[in-house]
């Protein structure tokens, strides 16, 4: 059986294998876009995390508006001037301020949003099991005289007044 | 150990009251960080005489509006009226320069002609570099800025009465005094 | 005169609502038995008043009736019928009016199929429904009536937004509300039992089929969107975060987390108020997600009409419905009592952290989803919580998820032993992490691949440990052993390992995705891995119903070898200025290779984006396995057996 199971195994991964994807080759007549992430890679990366301001709810890397073309290109100017990521992004923040940025920042007002869920895991693990621990202490707890003898009444297959149908 | 269980209805009514509050807020306007802070560096030239060149020094020692518009902007039609009531031909309370933000010659000079120009003078900007240094995302929109050359207020959206009454006045007026 | 039938019907169904929602309830706790046999009859009335409302709506449509703003808002004369037929519920008001039919039609078969029920839990849960449709109904009539006269009726329809008019948008909304609306029936037996006082395994094992069947709608109404969005938008994204996708994920979350703690509830007794409040959870999430998309709180691509007046009343149904079912969880949770015992280690405890981690995984969406909201109330300025954030923080907190749920099944009840498991999965540790390692180091290494994959084949390895072990002591062939094994057990089987399938997907989607964002004419060539894209030429002004299109042709090749041709198209619909893109897919088992056209530049060239999705495919595909394991596991015996004996045991009478 176990014979079986890794020739299973085996086998699929064989099939992730023959496929592994290398990097693009060259293609050059073709012009690559501002957005291409092989010939522009820093521009896609940064423009991801920008927020087009003037539409529902995507990147300038998404968008098609007038405003996220004029940020995309600013993105490129900065970029061939010599900036850093950080500095671009930097640059967009000082004018539109944290709106802008996808990835919200850590600071005062944020840092719930950021440590929020990990205390909500730790805090909430936490409380299962002082919960479960607490019920098992509980469950310590002998029996009363009336309820002995309301057991061994149903252990003998007695009338007892359980309700119909509890569990 | 009964009272455990009335956490999740608190929960749920802290909720509702940033509801209620959010239901008043608009989620898409973007208040500006340049508020209280110096103005972009500019050097844009006329619209009616693209040889001249305007800075930012040149407008310093005055309080001032500058106020983003386009030929092609459908809301600038509705503050019009309150920028020529301010305006060089209405009470002259300041001067108002525009800012022609990503339009063409032609289109915005027709647009003046049809409409009225209340500006002391146009500037232009084609590309909307300018108004990106700007933290412009829209038009219109409308700059304070004092005699030191420092932005005071931004108004997104057209100057309603409202806006220019309880707000923009009562501010220019102050900072006229400073 | 059709559209007034409709507008007429939705008053009548209001008043239906009203008996079906008052009476049954007083009558139970009056003892006046007439009233709570009104509730089937009700139901069935408010139904069928729905019914014929949007029947009304959907024939304005067909016939192209302008003089209704709705169907002029959202509809045009070279509309192809199908969609015409669709845009009833494109927009605000008409999917209101889904809402409200699919509300009332879960009701009615609630009451179809509760003769083996008894007649206060029957009439409570009806009640209750009945309620909430009461809220919806007059909703629509007091700010969103999709019956409002347009005077002197348009000529012409202003047309349905182009991005849903396709296939998927037509299916996307009827299944993802079926799953949406359909949480209401555990809410509802939830609150029935807080009102009785009294919650068992039998409860559980009512509330278990309906649970599964609106599981089983959400998950495809949210794979549904996610693949439509995948193809539609050009990009080649399929989950943005968006508040609205969120709005449908959270009830996923807490539903999937109510699922298993019913089966506890019904197999072990335990868990009795922790699966009411679940239930509880999940209807109020669905709520909350209306709230979030239709009053302008937040933004989202999805949003439909903004109005902070609709938002208001939505508000108030809130509080009517939520804080209502809290505040009586609040103070009658107590009588509903605790059940039976377990220990620390055993598979209860197990089931339980899973539904805690679902819930602080749902937590955490719901921080990120309202943060802007909560920082913008505070005065505290004005920021965006996009797909970065949430990718780091949800995908951390599956993780232990994902591995308790290969190790779940495989432990026993009430009292397990840690050392016996280790020693039963030691192999599938030592092989998932071999060839989880396997294919980030082929491919380019990276931990969340190694962590996705060792994830999946965990999953994989440690059911067929679990059919190992469970086939051991039956006799005979490998068939018999097999068949021996309950639907239930299979069910839950097939659904975890769709979910190993799904994580597959995403995690190579995610890492090994190429893309090229490239100008090209007639004749040009762009490479994407080892696939070559040939732009053989363009065809323009090819005539739809309601657009023309230019379409262009590719040709895909490895090698020597011509893998695919491609034929993606530019289109422009006459009744907007946008034009839209319309992507050509090669989809197989190892992934799909995409090409979609943007505008033309300047000097008659095309932008073209070309894509290698790895493993795409298996992300839906997961999502579809995921849903017939809860289907299978639907079908179990057990229940059709234990169904009779309530029927006896509690049988209308």
């Amino acid at each position: 059986m176990k014979k079986f199971l890794f020739l299973l195994c085996a086998l699929i991964s064989l099939s992730c294998f023959a496929q592994a994807p290398q990097s693009p080759g060259a293609a050059p007549d073709v012009k690559p876009t501002i957005l291409d992430p092989v010939a522009n890679k820093r521009v896609a990366e940064i423009s991801s995390q920008l927020r087009c301001l003037v539409c529902q709810n995507q990147s300038i890397a998404d968008s098609n508006a007038e405003l996220a073309i004029d940020l995309k290109n600013q993105v490129v100017k900065q970029i061939a001037a010599g900036k850093t990521n950080e500095q671009i992004i930097d640059f967009m923040v000082e004018r539109y301020g944290d709106f802008v940025l996808y990835n919200p920042p850590f600071k005062l007002s944020t840092l719930l949003l950021w440590v929020g869920p990990a205390l909500f895991f730790v805090f909430a693990l936490a409380a299962l099991f002082w919960t479960l621990i607490k019920r098992k202490q509980q469950k310590a707890k002998p029996l009363t005289a009336e309820e002995k003898a309301r057991a061994e009444a149903l252990l003998k297959g007695t009338k007892s007044n359980t309700k119909k149908g509890a569990v | 150990m009964k009272l455990k269980y009335i956490v999740p209805l608190v929960l749920f009514l802290a909720l509702v009251i940033f509801f209620v509050v959010g239901l008043g807020r608009d989620p898409r306007e973007v208040p500006s960080p340049l508020i209280d802070k110096p103005a972009p560096e500019f050097a844009l030239p006329r619209l009616d005489d693209p040889s001249k060149v305007v800075s930012k020094k040149d407008m310093l020692g005055q309080v001032w509006l500058m106020n983003v518009w386009s030929s092609w902007c459908g809301s600038c039609k509705y503050e019009h009226p309150n920028l020529v009531k301010i305006g060089k031909s209405g009470q002259k309370v300041l001067p108002i320069v525009g800012l022609n933000y990503k339009d063409t010659d032609g289109a915005a000079v027709r647009t003046l002609r049809t409409t009225g120009d209340p500006y002391d003078f146009s500037v232009k900007d084609p590309t909307g570099e300018t108004g990106i240094e700007f933290g412009v995302y829209g038009v219109p929109e409308t700059f304070v800025i004092d005699k030191k050359g420092v932005i005071r207020y931004k108004q997104i959206g057209p100057i309603t009465d409202e806006v220019w009454e309880k707000t923009m006045y009562p501010l220019i007026k102050k900072l006229k005094a400073e | 005169m059709i559209p007034e039938i409709g507008h007429f019907a939705l008053i009548l169904a209001l008043i239906a609502a009203l008996i079906q929602g008052v009476l049954p309830l007083a009558g139970t706790a009056l003892g006046v038995r007439s009233w709570v046999n009104v509730a089937r009859p009700a139901v069935f009335a408010n139904s069928v008043f729905c019914l014929i409302a949007f029947g009304c709506l959907m024939w304005s449509f067909y016939v192209n009736d302008f003089s209704v703003v709705n169907v002029a808002s959202n509809s045009n004369t070279l509309l192809p019928w199908f969609y015409r037929l669709s845009a009833t519920w494109g927009s605000h008001e008409g999917s209101i009016l889904l809402w409200t039919v699919l509300l009332a039609v879960w009701g009615l078969c609630v009451a179809l199929f509760s003769k083996h029920l008894p007649q206060e839990v029957m009439a409570r849960v009806i009640g209750v429904m009945g309620l909430i449709s009461v809220g919806l109904t007059l909703f629509m009539l007091l700010t969103s009536d999709p019956f409002v006269r347009l005077f002197p009726a348009a000529s012409e329809g202003r047309d349905l937004n182009p991005l849903l008019q396709d296939p998927g948008m037509v299916f996307h909304p009827p299944l993802l509300y079926m799953g949406y609306v359909g949480m209401v029936v555990p809410f509802a037996f939830a609150v029935a039992a807080l009102i009785g006082g009294r919650l068992d395994a039998a409860w559980a094992r009512w509330t278990r089929p309906w649970t599964s069947i609106a599981w089983i709608f959400l998950t495809l109404g949210i794979a549904l969107g996610s693949w439509w969005a995948y193809y539609e938008l050009g990009w080649g994204g399929w989950w943005f975060w968006d508040p609205v996708e969120n709005a449908s994920f959270m009830p996923w979350l807490t539903g999937t987390a109510l699922l298993h703690s019913l089966a506890v509830t019904e197999k072990r007794g335990s868990f009795k108020i922790w699966t009411v409040l679940l239930a509880l959870i999940t209807f109020s999430l669905s709520l909350l997600g209306t709230f979030l998309v239709r009053s302008g709180v937040l933004t989202s691509v999805h949003a439909f009409a903004t109005d902070p007046q609709r938002g208001l009343f939505i508000l108030a149904l809130l509080v009517c419905v939520i804080g209502g079912s809290l505040l009586l969880f609040a103070w009658r949770a107590p009588r509903v009592g605790t059940g039976g015992q377990f220990e620390l280690f055993s598979r209860e405890a197990l089931l339980l952290v899973n539904n805690v981690l679902l819930v602080v995984a749902m937590g955490a969406v719901l921080l990120g989803t309202l943060y802007p909201l909560f920082i913008d109330a505070l005065n505290a300025g004005k920021i965006s919580v996009g797909p970065p954030y949430f990718d780091s923080v949800f995908g951390p907190i599956m993780v232990p998820v994902i591995f308790l749920m290969g190790i779940g099944p495989l432990v026993r009840w009430k009292d397990a032993s840690v050392s016996d498991l280790g020693k039963r999965t030691l192999w599938c540790l030592i092989i998932s992490a071999i060839l989880g390692a396997s294919v980030p180091l082929l491919w380019g290494w990276s931990t969340w691949v190694f962590i996705g994959l060792f994830l999946s084949f965990w999953v994989l390895t440690t059911f067929l440990e679990s059919v190992r072990e469970n086939i051991r002591n039956i006799r005979g062939n490998f068939f018999r052993k097999i068949s021996s094994l309950s639907r239930a057990y299979w069910g839950m089987m097939v659904a975890h390992l769709g979910v190993a399938v799904f994580i597959v997907g995403v995690s190579m989607v995610m890492t090994y995705s190429l893309e090229r964002d490239v100008t090209m004419t007639p004749g040009h060539e762009v490479s994407v891995g080892e696939y070559n894209f040939k732009f053989d030429k363009v065809e323009t002004g090819i005539r739809g119903p309601n657009f023309i299109a230019d379409k262009g042709f590719f040709t895909v090749t490895k090698g020597q070898k011509t893998i695919a041709e491609l034929t993606p198209e530019k289109r422009k619909y006459f009744s907007s200025e946008m034009p839209m893109t319309e992507s050509s897919i090669d989809s197989s088992i190892t992934g799909d290779l995409y090409v979609s056209m943007g505008a033309q530049t300047a000097d008659g060239a095309w932008i073209v984006r070309a894509y290698d999705k790895p493993y795409v495919t298996w992300i839906w595909w997961g999502c579809i396995i995921m849903s017939l394991g809860a289907l299978l596991a639907m079908f179990d015996k057990r229940y059709r057996i234990l169904r009779r004996k309530d029927a006896d045991k509690y049988g209308a009478r």
